[in-house]
């Protein structure tokens, strides 16, 4: 059951998006993200899908794959969509006994629900073309100036390429915990809510004893081999900007360009 | 020059009260003599709680001496200085195969020691290429640690120690996790690492089969070295190795009840096919 679990999901694809250096793919959705919010306007998002639709040609990732993750959104999207719609103040264009639609509250809610969709699809696409690897490497560098305030940069991102290694071993840690109890009577799948999170208890605690004892073990192996934090540390394979990485660049700052003229003179 | 030379070396574990009152002391070491000459293949037997592990800790300045003196590479476990540069020249293998590998990709795992160490880019590189290729896994060099066997797993552990260039590796019960076959598998790449590339193996085991290849053994109880001597001589002295609660490998044990029984045959049998050619020839 915890199979599923898909965090920093790759799709492996030969396409120019795969190779793109990672700090590019950081800076390029920070830029789409902030391109959503700029767009505000039926030019701006048509500008917007044009765009997107591009890169997903580029990415040679199905498009299925994309979608895969607005199912897990589509009730909030629902519930958010719904309460801006009912809502908001302003001119009134329909009437459903106490329930009003304004003119505003139409709008906000199809931005809304667009802005939310583009979201999702937009940063799935780095994440299913960059190996968690290369975007933790790629978030080390990114934040760097970070450090001068006393963040810890290269630690977070040690803790999460770690954390990504372990997933599998825990989820496969849990399925046998689980059958052992099962094995011994327990029963995870009847009963409500209240009764599934309180057959969870006796599945936490062997798991977290384990999980403490396997991260001693790992920071007795770290030390064993030399590791003494970030300081004086190489890289074996450190990022280097390539011809096509600046050319991606210079995309990005063009299309946030273009979408703002697009705002300002529509 | 002796690599390692431990001279009345101590380790006291405290037994603490929940108000951090020491309630007792677990003498886990007690005056510990051992010597590894460079290019030597050393095992330390024991069974568990016999300290061997403790032992092996402090050979990688791990844990630090209680009592006595522990000098690694005519370094000084006990100055923190040293720390790193002990770590160097003494890589260590541990138990559990998933525990001690970091990174996601075999490769990037292997790297891990030499980036610690602040080794530049290109020879990080021929490093891990050349410790993989010696424990023979460099066709999986970009393959996740999760679908390898245990013994490939440990195979990989041991070139990301390889990957450090020590002067000695220690393995710390390389085997005690791992099926009859993956056992194999590392025992032997140990052996290879030793008559290849000359590396001073130290392998702590509570199997005395894998003992058998190894230039001179320790056997320790109770945080002692309770009998020390080349293998032949150690698994002649049944009786006594029966005492210190070690399995005698069940060939030795038959020549031994043979020999007892009044058959004419030397002490110390080690395998199988000496057995036979003794037999035959007797």
């Amino acid at each position: 059951m915890f199979r599923e679990i898909t965090i920093g999901q790759y799709y492996p694809a030969e396409s120019r998006l795969h190779r793109l250096d990672p700090r590019v793919k950081l800076f390029g959705t920070l830029i789409y993200l902030i391109s959503i919010f700029i767009a505000n306007d039926i030019w701006g998002f048509l500008f917007l899908t044009v765009m997107l639709g591009v890169v997903i040609g580029l990415s040679k990732v199905p498009f299925s794959y994309m979608v895969k993750g607005l199912k897990g959104i589509v009730t909030l999207l629902i519930i958010a969509g719904v309460f801006n719609l009912f809502m908001t103040p302003g001119q009134t264009l329909a009437q459903l006994g106490p329930l009003t639609i304004s003119d505003v509250g139409l709008k906000n809610a199809v931005l809304m629900t667009a802005r939310m969709i583009f979201l999702i699809i937009g940063t799935s696409i780095m994440t299913l073309t960059t190996t968690p690897n290369q975007l933790t490497d790629g978030l080390e560098i990114s934040l760097a100036p970070l450090t001068l305030i006393n963040v810890p940069v290269h630690e977070i991102a040690l803790m999460m390429s770690i954390a990504l290694r372990f997933i599998p071993i825990l989820v496969e840690e849990t399925d046998k915990i689980m059958k052992a109890q099962m094995a011994r009577g327990a029963d995870f799948e009847s009963g409500g809510i209240v009764k599934k999170a309180k057959a969870m208890v006796p599945l936490l605690v062997p798991l977290f004893v384990s999980a403490f004892r396997r991260a001693s073990d790992l920071a007795l192996a770290m030390e064993a081999r030399c590791y003494h934090g970030g300081e004086g540390r190489t890289k074996m394979k450190p990022l280097r900007y390539e011809e096509y990485d600046k050319r991606a660049y210079v995309w990005i700052v063009l299309y946030l360009l273009v979408l703002i003229v697009i705002r300002v003179v529509f | 020059m002796n690599i390692i030379e431990a001279k009345q070396l101590v380790h006291e574990f405290f037994r603490r009260d929940e108000e951090g009152n020491i309630e007792g002391i677990q003498v886990a070491l007690n005056k510990v003599d051992l010597k590894v000459e460079a290019g030597q293949f050393i095992s330390i037997l024991g069974h568990n709680g016999s300290g061997k592990s403790t032992l092996a800790k402090h050979i990688n300045a791990l844990l630090t001496p209680s009592d006595g003196t522990l000098y690694v590479d005519g370094k000084d476990t006990a100055d923190s200085n040293n720390e790193l540069a002990i770590r160097q020249s003494a890589g260590m293998v541990f138990q559990n195969p998933d525990n001690q590998i970091i990174a996601s990709i075999v490769e990037e795992d292997v790297g891990f020691g030499p980036e610690n160490m602040g080794v530049p880019t290109d020879e990080i590189w021929e490093r891990v290429e050349r410790s993989l290729k010696s424990v023979g896994m460099w066709k999986y060099h970009a393959h996740s640690p999760n679908k390898l066997s245990g013994g490939q797993k440990q195979r990989v552990a041991i070139a990301g120690v390889m990957a450090m260039e020590p002067k000695c590796i220690i393995l710390d019960e390389p085997t005690a996790m791992l099926d009859p076959d993956g056992r194999k598998e590392v025992i032997k790449v140990a052996h290879e690492l030793n008559r290849k590339k000359g590396m001073t193996v130290i392998l702590i085991t509570h199997y005395m089969e894998e003992v058998v290849g190894s230039d001179y053994v320790y056997v320790m109880d109770k945080g002692k070295v309770v009998m020390e001597g080349e293998p032949r001589d150690i698994f002649s002295r049944v009786d006594e190795l029966k005492s210190h609660r070690m399995d005698v490998p069940q060939i030795t044990l038959l020549a031994h009840e043979l020999k007892k029984s009044g058959l004419d045959i030397p002490d110390g049998i080690l395998t199988r096919e000496e057995l036979i050619n003794v037999l035959n020839l007797g």
